[in-house]
């Protein structure tokens, strides 16, 4: 073996957390090996053993700033299990819809004109210093004023329902703390036209930004893949609650409607020693051939219809384009996250035209449980909760498969295609070409905040110093 | 023309969560970018400074030997560093570790969950991976910060008030309903 060089791209920016990509190149400046790495490690999972359950919704938010909508509800689902709340009365169930696709709606456009519209608007290579959504401020102030509102529209959604636009508090275990008054409503009402029109507009630039390229789009960063989501018992999308479902790429069922209080069944995850993030398979094919994708795209895939009448023509005319067969172009979860904004606003919009909201009866309460599992299906895809309690209700176990993790080996296989088209035996390598790597990472929306949950490993050698360049701490691996 | 004043943010050992809260400040991001330009920042894709920063937002603690170097080259590039929110100023949520054994940590997240598939009984270790600190510390542990904006996160509005006095060299006087221990 000849001389190997090293590139990294760190940090990868406009994802959100912390990520890495390492490539090693011989010195013909072929690539020998392109990892994504997530590099940072928190601990939750034992941590929070020994709190009491009841603070868990609240806790655990903390892992992401960016979902804790997701968090905050998986956690309290599972929750609503321990405390014996089997069934929540409807205007519990429904604040708590409310308060989802709220977060569904601000996530999947901040998502879109925040961090990648850039790369759409003004190209993958474009200069990285208007390459961000100041840029597009710039050049597209209406659009970046679109995305903006529709952002602030979800989050204070999120504020009405759970008290906080970050970390509120709204769920607790077998229901919820507070209703939707009829002028907080109204507020919402007073917009929401405004809101369709735009996200109509979002699907409509989505879309015909991925048919306009599709011949670039189709090969970019793209392999065939499991899906996997939760699917309501009649097989419609459901983003709050249901059953698990998942598909290979050409749609055969792999399992269909399984109680996800199983899930440990289906599912487990393989640990690598160069990611603090697992690699999550399906048993039943193995860590070869088990690995599946998660978000947006997977559950357009794996659903059978939209219940949802603007989301559900956009889903077919989706789905027109592979003859009906699941789509694994990687580019096309964009796509599928604008039927999905489209969607959240419909349904936004049926919730509040429903009474319950201002229903009255909020808390239910049954036999205690000492194990519970929460799912979601969170803006990034499926996410896992999973807890054990004991009699005086301190946490003993806690097990987290968040949705970014569901995606780790395609988050590699993605970095692989495009270091092998793109930058495999390419005399100079550019940032724009980095920038290839980092537009096929964002294509899913990882969230690397939620992602860095596991506990990692001692340090070797640790030194603090302090502003004055003294050591002021040093701590060596036994 | 005027060269305007530059800004950067960081997020160390956080959730995002801070950064979400800034991002809060909604339609005032337009007024904001008429007051400065913004330099390294996971927001953008300038991954170096570019020059001398008058004002740099840290998220998070230090968790690992990448959050200091990151904190330290901050120090080095900002004139008034900011520590945004309870894991910068305290350690916060992260730091609940701070008590935990670290050994008992790896065995719960790889050897022992219920999902788990680790034949070789790996536990992570790479080059790559930067190595995590004993515990947790707060930024101010770490180098001197300037400012302290409490809150978990600060409130859009906490933010946006504070970045506006600190560029016009105003007294840092937040009204009361802006300031939240949560
Ligand atoms: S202070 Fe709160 S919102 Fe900010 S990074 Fe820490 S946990 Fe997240
Ligand atoms: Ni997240």
């Amino acid at each position: 073996m000849g001389i190997t060089k090293r590139v990294v791209i760190e940090p990868v920016t406009r994802v959100e957390g912390h990520g890495k990509v390492s490539l090693l190149l011989d010195e013909n400046n072929k690539v020998t090996q392109a990892r994504f790495h997530v590099v940072e490690f928190r601990g939750f999972e034992r941590f929070i053993q020994g709190r009491p359950y009841w603070e868990i919704p609240v806790l655990v938010q903390r892992l992401c700033g960016i979902c804790p909508v997701s968090h905050h509800l998986a956690a309290a689902k599972a929750m609503d299990r321990i405390v014996g709340a089997d069934k929540l009365t409807p205007a519990a169930e429904k604040i708590r819809r409310l308060m989802h696709y709220g977060q569904m709606f601000q996530s999947h456009a901040l998502h879109f004109f925040h961090l990648c519209s850039p790369d759409l608007l003004f190209g993958f290579d474009a200069d990285p210093k208007t390459r961000n959504i100041i840029g597009v401020a710039i050049k597209y102030p209406e659009l970046a004023i679109q995305g903006v509102m529709m952002r602030k529209y979800g989050q204070e959604i999120i504020k009405a329902t759970a008290g906080k636009k970050i970390h509120g508090t709204g769920a607790i275990p077998g229901g919820v703390n507070k209703n939707l008054s009829i002028a907080e409503r109204d507020i919402f009402l007073k917009d929401i036209n405004q809101m369709f029109d735009w996200a109509k507009s979002a699907l409509n630039i989505a879309k015909d930004y991925t048919l306009k390229n599709l011949d670039k789009l189709k090969p970019f960063a793209s392999f065939d893949s499991n899906h996997l989501s939760l699917v309501r018992s009649d097989g419609a999308m459901d983003l709050y609650h249901g059953n698990l479902r998942a598909i290979t790429a050409d749609g055969k069922k792999i399992f269909d409607q399984v109680d996800y209080s199983n899930y440990c069944d289906y599912l487990t995850e393989e640990v690598k020693s160069w990611s603090y993030m697992k690699f999550p398979f399906i048993k039943s094919l193995g860590p070869k051939d088990g690995w599946y994708r998660v978000g947006p795209l997977a559950r357009v895939n794996t659903c059978d219809f939209i219940d949802t009448p603007l989301a559900e023509a956009a889903r077919k005319e989706f789905k027109a384009l592979t003859g009906g067969k699941p789509n694994n172009i990687t580019m096309a979860y964009h796509w599928t996250r604008m039927i999905e904004l489209l969607h959240s606003i419909e349904k936004i919009n049926e919730l509040l035209h429903d009474k319950d909201l201002q229903g009255t009866d909020l808390v239910v309460k049954g036999k205690r449980r000492n194990e519970a599992v929460g799912l979601i299906e969170a803006p990034r895809g499926t996410l896992f909760h999973h807890y054990k309690v004991d009699d005086n209700g301190l946490i003993v176990m806690a097990n987290l498969i968040v949705s970014t993790t569901n995606n780790n080996e395609a988050f590699n296989r993605s970095v692989q295609k495009v270091a092998a088209d793109h930058i495999d035996g390419v005399a100079k390598i550019t940032e724009g070409l980095l920038n290839h790597i980092e537009v096929a990472i964002r294509a899913y929306d990882p969230c690397l905040s939620c992602a860095t949950h596991a506990m990692g490993k001692m340090p070797l050698i640790v030194t603090l110093y302090d502003h004055n360049g003294n050591e002021i701490d040093r701590k060596i691996k036994e | 023309m005027m060269m305007k004043p530059k800004i950067a943010t960081a997020s160390l050992a956080g959730c995002f969560g801070c950064h979400m809260s800034f991002l809060d400040i909604d339609e005032r991001i337009l007024q904001l970018i008429e007051l400065v330009d913004f330099d390294k920042s996971p927001i953008d894709d300038i991954k170096e400074f570019t020059g001398r920063c008058a004002i740099g937002l840290i998220e998070g603690g230090c968790a690992n030997e990448d959050n200091v170097h990151v904190l330290q080259e901050f120090r080095k590039h900002c004139d008034i560093l900011v520590s945004v929110g309870d894991c910068a100023i305290t350690g916060d949520i992260p730091a609940l570790r701070n008590n935990i054994p670290l050994k008992e940590c790896l065995e719960e997240a790889y050897l022992n969950g219920p999902t788990v598939y680790n034949p070789e009984k790996i536990i992570p270790n790479d080059k790559e991976l930067p190595l995590c600190l004993d515990r947790v510390y707060p930024c101010n542990e770490v180098v001197k910060m300037d400012y302290f904006l409490p809150g978990c996160p600060p409130s859009g509005d906490a933010i946006w008030q504070a970045v506006v006095a600190l560029l016009n060299n105003k007294p840092l006087d937040l009204p009361y309903e802006l300031i939240k221990y949560d």
